[in-house]
């Protein structure tokens, strides 16, 4: 059999994982597997920092479900996607990260762009491996995408000392596998199914919490089946949005500090709470002592951590949400006697009055431009058939409330670890998984400045994402938060200072609008949206809008702040 | 509450570290721990000391479980087992003062490993309550070094 050196078994492995995409950044102890690369059909995408490559993996994932793939070199590079690693896995995203690292006798030694990555690494990877022999390469690549890819995923990392590369051994992918040390459990308990179908048919005030976990199990058909059936209204956190059609009558919207009233308001009143891939976060929860006080809890997770972590549940439920929902769904089909229309119609109706009383809402009626109509215009143009990615702060809140998410893995943002600058090059990366999709990045001023330089990237490699920078040349979140709990006191909120956005985008070689007037904004946004290369929108809107309903932190959820 | 967890893990570098990382990172405390190879090859032994209610004791369980490198948590408090810690004590003897300590040695079956003109080196294995009684025993001849190791469990044969 022929020998292949580590750099051909790592591309080689790629091939084998069906890899399309590489998001990248090359570097002195990678530039053996950069030699090789052109031999390979894989499209690379080069980035101008390597944190846009991480989220632009990342991102890649989220949109096409299939696990992103990362390549940079060791020290500074390797260090420059910490943060990147760290939001893959706070939101549990399959990413598989390649760095470079010494040759393997100089490790330890502070060799140039030596860095201990796999230690850095260890806390914020699902898993991490340093490879020390070229015999072991295949293994550990194909345990790499095994672990990032099953379970609860996350991502991995595997360190690539430069001699492993250019050592040659025989090339063995395994064709599966299997680790004693590693057995999630997917397989819902037959017993605890029984008993929730029994608790939703006894219910009065019955809600599914739904998370991320139900997108990354692709189970959203089973969770509108669930709901419809049943009749139960459904909230999510912000990582679940777009598993329930943002459209749907049982639909409440999201829950928590920004959540909406009617959502908040139905937490608080419901007697059966069914938690599904969500984890009790406590942007989520506000106070937990006083979170869904009338609530017998189920929840259903394939991480066994994430169960009472936070709350005592009546019936945990360790599985694959999928299966878990599949065969809920088939006992509930069991259940011809209960009238759940009927049941439920009631508590329907108290929904409907909490969200005619309390809709999302916002004043339009002045002479500026508010980020809220700016969101609806981005709906009203797409229709919900748009990949959305957010940055963090006002402009993710604002993109979560007032644009309405139809299905799975359209909406990418930075829930757990809330990572300003990850909007852009997420965008990036979706926008690699689907060349023909609208992908827009909503962004604020302050949080596009944080990866601006992939402009570049998207350029050169005709990547036409949109940005849309709801402009208020504040960091506005904070701002919120100083005008509401810290007495107006704007310490270092204010971004004065700002690039010209327009001529920003120009100098990139990308297009650019301002965008001052309310009536222009609808008119350029499809000017925008039509243009096929990317396109930075910068919408001057109102300087101090809030967003509303707001839970203080640590508040109980019923406590909201009301426009 | 203490709670002793026997954990074997993949014998991998690193994993003592994923350990330890995981109870700094989630503010658990490590009382004692003790590491060492197991009959099977490839698969180390952790038997780790902790403190904590119900709840943080489920977290600590589930999470050593959640480390890809894990293969198996049991946690030796809730069934019957053997529990022993080694104690070496440098300890004041001279004059007339070591024939007494030599027959506390006796007594607690302990083991003298070193002399010299002034001091002795003992060893004792029991469980924490022995050793404890040991020491403060030889709290008046002046106690000037001990080094323990962590606690060492087995599950008994006989479970009720």
């Amino acid at each position: 059999m022929a020998q292949l050196t580590g750099a051909q078994i790592l591309l080689e492995s790629l091939l084998k994982e069906e890899v399309d995409t590489i998001f990248g950044y090359p570097g002195g102890a990678i530039i053996g597997i950069y030699h090789e690369l052109p031999n390979y059909p894989f499209k690379h995408i080069l980035f101008r920092h390597e944190q846009g490559a991480i989220h632009a993996a990342d991102g890649y994932a989220r949109a096409s479900g299939a696990p992103g793939v990362c390549l940079v070199t060791s020290g500074p590079g390797a260090t420059n996607i910490v943060t990147g690693i760290a939001t893959a896995y706070m939101d549990s995203i399959p990413v598989v990260i390649f760095t470079g690292q010494v040759p393997t006798p100089l490790i330890g030694n502070d060799a140039f762009q030596e860095v201990d990555i796999v230690g850095i690494t260890r806390s914020c990877t699902k898993h991490n491996y340093l490879v020390k022999d070229v015999r072991d390469l295949a293994k550990t690549i194909k345990q790499a995408f095994y672990l990032a890819t099953s379970g609860r995923p996350g991502p991995v990392l595997v360190d690539l000392p430069k001699d492993v590369l250019s050592d040659s051994t025989e090339f063995r992918y395994p064709k599966s596998m299997h680790m004693r040390s590693y057995n999630p459990h997917t397989e819902p308990h037959v017993k605890q199914i029984k008993k929730v179908a029994e608790l939703l048919s006894n219910a009065k005030t019955p809600v599914i919490y739904s998370g991320g976990g139900v997108i990354s199990a692709k189970a959203h058909k089973e969770l509108i089946e669930l709901a419809r059936t049943t009749q139960t209204p459904v909230t999510s956190t912000l990582m679940g949005l777009g598993a329930f059609p943002g459209n749907d009558p049982l639909w409440l919207g999201m829950l928590g500090m920004h959540g909406t009233y009617r959502a908040n308001m139905a937490i608080n009143s419901a007697d059966l709470i069914l938690a599904v891939g969500s984890r009790f976060d406590d942007r989520v929860t506000g106070k937990l002592s006083t979170f869904a006080p009338k609530a017998t809890f189920v929840h259903i997770d394939i991480d066994p951590t994430s169960i009472q972590k936070n709350v005592n549940v009546e019936v945990p439920i360790v599985a694959d949400c999928k299966k878990a929902l599949h065969a809920l769904n088939e006992e509930i089909g069991r259940l011809t006697d209960t009238p759940w229309k009927e049941k439920n119609q009631g508590w329907l109706d108290q929904i409907q009055a909490w969200a005619s009383t309390q809709p999302l809402q916002y004043d339009n009626t002045g002479p500026e431009i508010k980020p809220q109509y700016v969101v609806e215009c981005i709906y009203e143009l797409t229709k919900g058939d748009a990949i959305i990615s957010t940055e963090v702060g006002q402009n993710q809140m604002w993109a979560a409330q007032y644009y309405h998410y139809h299905k799975p893995n359209t909406f990418l943002t930075s829930g757990g670890l809330g990572t300003m600058g990850y909007g852009f090059p997420a965008a990036i990366g979706a926008q690699a998984a689907f060349p023909d999709k609208l992908a827009i990045d909503i962004a604020g001023d302050g949080s596009i400045q944080m990866n601006i330089q992939e402009m570049a990237t998207a350029v050169s490699h005709n990547l036409p994402v949109k940005i849309v920078i709801l402009n208020n040349g504040y960091l506005g979140m904070v701002r919120q938060w100083q005008e509401l709990f810290f007495n107006k006191n704007y310490s270092w909120t204010c971004m004065d200072a700002q690039p010209d956005f327009v001529m920003l985008a120009e100098a990139y070689g990308a297009a650019g609008y301002r965008v001052t007037q309310t009536e222009q904004v609808l008119p350029t946004l499809t000017q925008a949206f039509a243009i096929d290369k990317p396109v930075i929108v910068d919408v001057r809107v109102s300087r101090e809008e809030n967003v509303y309903p707001m839970v203080p932190a640590g508040a109980s959820l019923t406590e909201m702040l009301l426009i | 509450m203490r709670h002793i967890l026997s954990v074997t893990v993949e014998n991998e570098p690193g994993v003592l570290s994923r350990v330890a990382g995981l109870f700094s990172g989630r503010g658990f405390n490590i009382e004692t721990l003790n590491v060492a190879p197991t009959l099977e090859e490839g698969v180390s032994r952790m038997t780790i000391t902790t403190f904590g209610d119900e709840q943080i004791m489920e977290q600590i369980v589930k999470q050593l479980r959640k480390l890809i490198t894990t293969i198996k948590v049991v946690d030796l408090t809730e069934l019957k087992s053997i529990q022993r810690e080694m104690c070496l004590v440098k300890v004041n003897a001279e004059g007339e003062r070591r024939a007494e300590i030599l027959r506390i040695v006796d007594i607690f079956r302990c083991k003298v490993v070193d002399v010299s003109v002034d001091e002795l080196i003992l060893e004792v294995t029991g469980d924490a309550g022995k050793i404890a009684a040991l020491l403060q025993l030889l709290q008046r001849f002046g106690v000037k070094e001990i080094t323990r190791a962590g606690m060492l469990a087995m599950k008994r044969s006989m479970q009720e």
